[in-house]
């Protein structure tokens, strides 16, 4: 069981280190999907809430990481 | 094979792979420093038949998976993958962080390994253990890489031979010099792979929310030129506040 908790953990760690990035991250891809069913006519619109949503989620991380 | 994914998908597992392999053959060589090479390669052989296995048998389930919903699984995989690695090499660029240094990380495993062979009578068993748990950890992450990148477009095989390489580079020059490879500008990789890997993160999971990207692949590079520029500029800005605010 501690093995599994172990194996467990360390697969999380893979693609979690910072849980504020990690919420951001998800935050951006599910309103970009809720915008893809929203509006299936102008699908350029969930690429660049994705794109601009990632790029920001990174930089404001960045500042607070900074700002500590 | 379309070059235009191809190229960025090798050069990233290439890169990539450089650094973990760095990292592994850093523990292997402190092993074998202390017990010898037999335990280290031993334990390293260990590890990366386990990697084999699992390769083997999460590859054909791959296949099985609709290509929309394997995209968007590991767009969103290698967004927190790649910006997680990003974040970390922009921390250590502001100097938030310090830097990893492979021969502090050389010096820490060597004296635990001499430490325990105070207590430890089976000590070859625990070197080697060290050994097989760096090349798994480490290589888990090549794993990773080598699937997110690859698997989206059939560039697999591609993927696979970056990362192949970088290891033997790494192996190579290892047993010649016998020490850790501290001159590795390890960071400088990070920056750019945690880069790479985040333009191929919204790339794949656009593509598995169904956007249809203007230039087709040709948006890779376009997005790892924003990513760079925007990690460029946090990097510097935070440098300043933080020069701003010690005294």
């Amino acid at each position: 069981m501690t093995m599994l908790a172990t194996a467990f953990r360390m697969l999380v760690g893979l693609f979690v280190d910072d849980g504020s990035l990690a919420l951001g991250i998800i935050a951006t891809v599910l309103l970009s999907g809720i915008l893809t069913s929203l509006m299936p006519d102008k699908p350029l619109v969930p690429g660049a809430v994705l794109l601009v949503g990632c790029l920001g989620v990174l930089f404001a991380n960045m500042m607070k990481a900074a700002q500590r | 094979m379309i070059w235009t994914s191809a190229a960025p998908a090798i050069a990233t597992a290439f890169l990539s792979s450089l650094v973990e392999a760095v990292e592994a053959m850093t523990i292997v060589l402190a092993v074998a420093s202390v017990r010898g090479w037999r335990p280290a390669v031993m334990g390293a052989l260990a590890g990366l038949a386990v990697l084999v296995v699992l390769v083997l048998a999460l590859g054909p389930l791959l296949d099985q998976i609709p290509l929309h919903l394997l995209q968007l699984v590991i767009g969103v995989l290698l967004l927190l993958f790649g910006m997680r690695w990003l974040r970390k090499a922009m921390l250590r660029a502001a100097r938030v962080v310090p830097l990893h240094d492979e021969a502090i990380a050389f010096a820490t495993e060597t004296k635990e390994l001499r430490e325990q062979a105070r207590h430890e009578a089976r000590l070859n068993w625990v070197a080697g253990l060290a050994s097989f748990k760096a090349v798994v950890l480490e290589g888990l992450e090549v794993v990773f890489i080598v699937i997110a990148v690859g698997a989206g477009r059939g560039l697999l095989g591609a993927a696979s031979l970056g990362a192949l390489a970088a290891c033997l580079v790494v192996v190579v020059i290892g047993f010649l010099v016998h020490r850790p490879l501290a001159q590795v500008p390890e960071n400088t990789l990070k920056f750019a792979v945690g880069v790479m890997l985040s333009a191929f993160g919204v790339f794949w999971t656009g593509e598995g929310l169904g956007v249809p990207w203007p230039g087709g692949d040709f948006a890779i590079p376009a997005f790892a030129a924003l990513f760079l520029m925007v990690a460029l500029s946090a990097v510097t800005f935070t440098r300043r506040l933080r020069a701003q605010a010690s005294p």
